[in-house]
């Protein structure tokens, strides 16, 4: 994967301070339609449009609070284009798996 | 092993789907890809085997899903979706058959359909999105349009009284029927799961945003802002009555799940009936097996030569 989720998910994991599950979303940008969705709908915030295009003309989102993410994946379900999901990197081993 | 080293986990929609057919053609801001996403994480948690699951379309943009799903897959004639896979189930009963299309192809062209598989109890799983417009031609009214809304063949405004698609389910015989919106996500994919297991012929109503073709004209606003809309709008109301469910634009939205009761199936009717009659001069139906399916005796002979 790209340097850029390395580093991110390396941010995630200087986040000592903060208590709880960590994660890190990792962004298909080519594949982004530019929605909006994941920006609107992560609870902690973590994301937010990028100024600048993919090929197709899209704004993509981009990491703007690396630190936040505690990889819940909401952003990865809400993302129509499969171009966006979350990893959980510390903390809580798995997400919930309810039946 | 610190986990910048470690391998990246892939997104787990990405193992159930075509991606070499990415990017897909639903537009900007359509929640169909959403309603995918958690169905992917519902075939996931039921652990149906993939051998064993079949997605079977019709025509629109939701007929598209069986294209990029990597399953077992039927694209149908138009509104035909349930016939296909009526077919698809009594030949082979072990298979979940799940029938994924828009209220165009269900609701209107294939209405006769829903309305005779629901009373037939037949085991398929309808997922049913519902956006309130044929998207897919151009934005036409539909029997899902609620009155007063704008679309291409409604300049002025419906005025045709629309279908109250759960209560439609649930008087028709549906066994289980519920509706969310693709803002309920992880709800929609508990609901997925539900109707995975359950026996029967079930129902499940997605309200998503179409902002090119129905927000656009109806003063919602992006994709982005359907989905806020929902958000503020919907209440969730187990077990309501299905009558009150009706959509009224600027009114609530009933969401939940309305009803989850149990009726014998299709073929369970079938069996007891016959065994009723013949007794044991009857063998109990079960599919077609792999010994007596003409396909599998010659079929790979025949491809040989």
């Amino acid at each position: 994967m790209s340097a850029e989720v390395n580093s991110a998910i390396k941010s995630s994991e200087e986040a000592k301070e903060r208590k709880g599950p960590k994660g890190c979303p990792v962004i298909t940008a080519e594949r982004c339609k530019g929605c909006g969705f994941c920006v609107e709908f992560c609870p902690s915030n973590v994301l937010r449009m990028s100024r600048s295009f993919n090929s197709k003309g899209y704004h993509h989102p981009e990491i703007v609070d690396a630190e936040a993410c505690t990889g819940c994946d909401l952003c990865g379900m809400y993302c129509p284009d499969f171009a966006i999901y979350g990893i959980r990197t510390g903390g809580k081993k798995r997400m919930k798996d309810e039946g | 092993m610190s986990m910048a080293e470690m391998e990246v986990p892939r997104n787990v929609v990405e193992e159930y789907l075509c991606m070499d057919r990415m990017p897909h053609m639903w537009c900007s801001g359509c929640g169909i890809g959403t309603t995918v996403n958690c169905f992917v994480r519902a075939i996931e948690r039921s652990k149906i085997p993939r051998n064993k699951i079949a997605v079977v379309s019709g025509i629109g943009c939701t007929g598209r899903v069986a294209g990029y799903i990597a399953t077992d897959s039927f694209h149908t004639t138009h509104g035909r979706a349930i016939p296909f896979a009526t077919g698809l189930k009594l030949a082979r009963p072990e298979m979940t058959v799940i029938v994924y299309s828009g209220d165009g192809d269900l609701i209107a062209i294939g209405g006769n359909h829903l309305i005779h598989g629901a009373r037939r109890n037949i085991d398929l799983k309808i997922i049913c999105i519902n956006n309130f417009t044929y998207a897919m031609t151009g934005g036409q009214a539909g029997p899902t349009t609620p009155p007063g809304s704008i679309s291409t063949t409604a300049p002025y405004g419906g005025f045709e009284q629309e279908f109250n698609l759960p209560y439609l389910a649930e008087s028709s015989g549906a066994v289980y029927v519920a509706r969310w919106t693709s803002f309920h996500v992880t709800q929609l994919t508990r609901a997925m799961a539900e109707c995975l297991k359950k026996k029967g012929m079930t129902f499940l109503e997605i309200i998503t945003p179409c902002p090119t073709l129905y927000g656009r004209r109806n003063r919602q606003g992006t994709g982005v802002d359907t989905m806020k809309m929902y958000r503020e709008m919907s209440v969730v109301k187990h077990g309501a009555d299905t009558k009150e469910a009706a959509i009224v634009p600027g009114k609530e939205i009933l969401v939940g799940r309305f009803v989850d009761i149990d009726r014998p199936t299709f073929l369970d009717g079938y069996n007891k009936q016959m065994k009723s009659r013949l007794g044991e001069r009857f063998p109990e139906y079960r599919g077609i097996s792999e010994e007596s399916d003409p396909l599998e005796q010659h079929g790979e002979n025949e491809i040989e030569q």
